[in-house]
């Protein structure tokens, strides 16, 4: 046997289930959002309508917003972590990175056992102030559940940036009289920017798609995926459902590949 | 690598090779060898020496079948077409620039490999490579994993690999550049005992003169895909037919100036040529260790010394004003010279090599 | 000093993110084994709970493994090989095919079940068994396999090592089982963890591929989330706990033995 017969044979269990279980269902999906009734107007309907449009520009912001948390949490405690070595680190960063792979229907729950009717939040606010503070299945709490999935997923990157950092940037600097801050600022920073880009996409575009979450969570909280779901199962608007996930999954497509364009590096979102 | 009992023959073996119009020029459009025609003897050593990316590495892939040549080309072992023939099947022996050895195997698995893969018994095998350890003086390190290797004995073992199943042809991609200068030079040296040893057709690869010199019986200069010179170290070194190899190989001083009447004129004097010059503009090289210090009162040819670097077994003088560049002379390191003295240069008409006229490659 | 002020802010910081993903979590676990959560622990602890998540929604349980290790092994069969090909193929088309295969890490599950669901839903008898859920898990789990194999590849440069064993007689069959799978070790257990972890938390795809008769334990986790008393939930995600984390442990005990092999 040749060996370009062999890579051929490699590859086509591989053709046969990615062509049959992905392309060909996207391919459907993306000709079924433009069937209904509207014809290929449903996808410029998700701009159009205002309700639509307000839900994809509510997802949007919240997303970015998520992003921009979890990074700027993540950094301050990455850096720390990375550059600093004390008792009980390890268990410190396990602790941290530990929510990986927690599903986002218990991400949801998590926030209800934080910040629900019997959560501790309201528990210790009712102690401080009188008032119980309940905001889990508002948009604050949708909040505080995508940045609970973001944070480890962030973390981790930028830790690994620092690590790969070469220390002799810093010294460099440090012996051309910079300031401590000064170094973090014109050094650091900018060499940990690709980090920031890679796991900044990854954590909007996971956040963008996010359906557990806000199922467990959603009571009347319109994000994209939930509008979806709404719309194929309640109103049984499929076309409309298939348009909006074309909608949907191109924006998180385009953010990563944006942020692969600028940090160069392999970026993949989960979850 | 200094086993009493060396195995088999010393008498040639393997397989003539014959390259036939082998040209190979990647999907994007790059050429990367210009059709190429040679022939290598039975048990010969011929290296391909070049600098990087002229096409050496592209040629040795094709003998092993590794890269197919473009449409015309033919390998052909023993007047066998091969060139369809997947390199699984061309019982080649290889050694590659990072020896690839099998991480999931230790020493003695990785040696037995190709006997494995061509169902020899185990006692076999085990002979075999009871011999080929003993042959390279890797005794002892049978069951280290790779990973316990030193960059020198995971050459052995690649080398103990290549050529455990009694290859046609060895082949051989860079073998000593992994390694640090000083084992290098001994390696160097055992690998030309145990090639001589082995008898067989072997083509070697590198980038490194020195090495080339050593071990080849012909050199095949390579340049930008295409064949700068084929011959013996010596006919490489002491006449070169090119500019580029004359520079390529060794030190040489390259001296453009005019030939008249069976000299040579330059701005410092003359120098004698042998019979038969050829009068005009000339390109001459001249090799820094044939040059001769004498004193200018004598000299045909005088220069000022700008530079002398003390090399150990001998001084190295840059001296201008002899010649239109500065010349480079090796002088012997027991002459008492200083920065800035005048000097006589000898130089006998035999070490002046008059280079063809240069064609645009 | 201002040095010692700086280390415990950003200590104090860290361990509050820290409280923030834990503290949830323990309650959780500790609500699962609670009397009654709304009393405390005063009420007394009890495994009655998790005893009635037992009998509930073993069956979800245990169809969820059987997915995770189907998951795996399709994974193992189709991203192994594939990885090997575009590794040792290289070039425009290999990307191209790569990029194909990754594109499920960027696209919505819910995207991709509701192209499955349009294309499949049909077949009735496909749409009602575990199968459907697992043609979902393959497509989302499939790129880490694949990635995780391939970054092994490129770090032992497997297409020289694979020419060195064509070099020596074998066969490409012959040198995918002695030379290729055998150093693409670390990559696929590191990949098989992945893909098992994933699989056993997937929700996004599996809650709409999912029919009443074909739950898995997230599906079943909504489930108890909406209609539940918290204790039972708790109880339910207590379970969730306890089987992935052995997984997340060995995850971290793996990366970090990986990061010490490399210096």
């Amino acid at each position: 046997m040749r060996l370009n017969t062999f890579i051929a044979l490699c590859l086509l269990p591989l053709a046969i289930v990615v062509g049959a279980f992905f392309v060909l269902p996207m391919l459907r999906l993306i000709l079924v959002g433009g069937s209904g009734g509207m014809g290929l107007s449903a996808y410029a309907a998700i701009l159009t309508e205002p309700r639509f449009r307000a839900t994809l520009i509510n997802t949007v912001v919240l997303s970015a917003a998520v992003t921009l948390a979890s990074l700027v949490i993540s950094t301050v405690a990455g850096l720390f972590l990375q550059r600093n070595r004390f008792p009980g680190r390890a268990l410190l960063v396990a602790m941290l990175t530990f929510p990986l792979a927690f599903p986002g229907v218990v991400v949801g729950f998590m926030i209800i056992l934080l910040a629900g009717r019997q959560g501790v939040i309201g528990q210790i606010s009712s102690l401080l102030t009188g008032d119980k503070w309940v905001f889990a299945y508002s948009i604050q709490g949708l909040f505080l559940g995508y940045l609970y999935f973001s944070i480890p997923r962030v973390i981790l990157t930028v830790m690994a940036a620092v690590e790969k950092l070469d220390p002799s940037l810093e010294e460099a600097a440090r012996a051309l009289g910079a300031s401590p801050w000064g170094v973090q600022r014109d050094v650091i920073l900018p060499a940990l920017k690709p980090a920031f880009v890679a796991s900044g996409a990854i954590a909007f575009a996971t956040a963008m798609g996010a359906f557990g979450t806000a199922f467990t969570l959603a009571t009347n909280i319109d994000v994209l995926p939930m509008l979806i779901y709404t719309e194929f199962t309640l109103s049984a608007n499929i076309a409309m459902a298939a348009a909006l996930s074309v909608g949907l999954g191109l924006v998180a497509w385009a953010a990563l590949a944006l942020a692969r364009t600028f940090a160069g590096n392999t970026v993949a979102a989960a979850g | 690598m200094t086993a009493p009992n060396a195995t088999s023959a010393t008498s040639p073996h393997g397989v003539t090779v014959r390259v036939e119009a082998c040209a190979k020029t990647f999907g994007h459009g790059a050429r990367a060898l210009e059709p190429i025609t040679l022939d290598v003897a039975r048990g010969e050593t011929l290296v391909f020496l070049g600098p990087s990316g002229c096409g050496k590495t592209t040629m040795l892939r094709i003998i092993a079948g590794l890269e197919k040549p473009d449409a015309g080309g033919r390998v052909l072992f023993n007047n066998a077409d091969v060139t369809g023939v997947p390199i699984e099947k061309r019982n080649v022996g290889m050694v590659f620039q990072s020896y690839a050895l099998f991480p999931n195997m230790h020493v003695a698995d990785n040696i037995g490999y190709g006997l494995k893969v061509r169902g020899a018994s185990k006692a076999e095998r085990k002979a075999r490579v009871a011999e080929l350890v003993a042959l390279t003086g890797i005794e002892g390190l049978e069951h280290r994993r790779i990973d316990q290797l030193s960059g020198g004995q995971r050459q052995r073992v690649a080398l103990a690999r290549a050529v455990a199943a009694r290859p046609k042809v060895l082949l051989l991609d860079e073998p000593l550049t992994a390694l640090d200068a000083a084992l290098r030079d001994r390696l160097r040296t055992e690998l030309d005992q145990l090639l001589r040893r082995l008898g067989i057709t072997t083509i070697y690869v590198t980038h490194d003169q020195a090495e080339a010199m050593a071990l080849g019986d012909r050199i095949v200069v390579m340049r930008k895909g295409a064949i700068a010179q084929i011959g013996s170290p010596r006919e490489i070194y002491f006449t070169p037919e090119n500019r580029f190899v004359a520079e390529f190989i060794g030190a040489a001083n390259i001296v453009e100036a005019e030939s008249r009447d069976g000299c040579l004129l330059l701005p410092g004097g003359k120098l004698a040529l042998r019979q038969g010059s050829i009068d005009g503009k000339a390109t001459a090289m001249i090799r820094p260790e044939t040059i001769a210090v004498i004193a200018p009162e004598t000299a045909m040819l005088t220069g000022r010394i700008d530079a002398i670097s003390f090399i150990g077994d001998r001084q190295r003088l840059i001296v201008s004003a002899a010649s239109h560049k500065p010349l480079t002379v090796d002088a012997a390191n027991s002459l008492q010279l200083r920065s800035g003295d005048r000097i006589g240069l000898a130089i006998p008409p035999d070490a002046i090599r008059i280079l063809p006229p240069e064609r645009s490659l | 000093m201002p040095n010692r002020l700086v280390f415990s802010a950003q200590l104090l910081f860290t361990l509050l993110v820290a409280a923030f993903l834990i503290v949830p979590a323990l309650l959780s676990m500790l609500a699962g084994v609670t009397v009654n959560y709304f009393q405390g622990v005063r009420s007394g602890l009890t495994l009655q709970w998790v005893m009635q998540v037992w009998s509930l929604y073993a069956d979800t349980i245990a169809r969820s493994f059987v997915i995770a290790l189907a998951t795996l092994a399709v994974t193992l069969i189709v991203g192994v090989p594939a990885a090997y090909a575009l590794h040792v193929r290289g070039g425009r088309l290999a990307r191209a095919v790569e990029e194909i295969i990754t594109l499920p890490l960027a696209i919505p599950g819910l995207a991709i079940a509701l192209g499955l669901l349009l294309s499949y839903g049909g077949f009735g008898d496909f749409r009602r068994s575990w199968l459907f859920i697992l043609t979902g898990h393959v497509v989302f789990t499939l790129p880490f396999m694949v990635r995780s194999v391939m970054a092994v590849f490129s770090a032992i440069d497997v297409k020289t090592l694979d020419e060195s064993a064509a070099s020596l007689g074998a066969s490409p069959w012959r040198r995918f089982r002695n030379v290729i799978v055998p150093n693409a070790k670390p990559g696929i257990l590191a990949g098989a963890l992945m893909v098992v972890t994933l699989s056993l938390g997937e929700f996004n795809l599996t809650w709409m591929l999912a029919t009443p008769m074909t739950k898995t334990l997230p599906v079943g986790l909504a489930d108890s989330y909406a209609s539940m008393r918290l204790e039972v939930a708790s109880a339910y995600t207590l379970v969730f706990f306890i089987m992935i984390i052995p997984l997340l442990v060995a995850m971290q005990l793996f990366a970090d033995s990986d990061r010490k092999e490399q210096p």
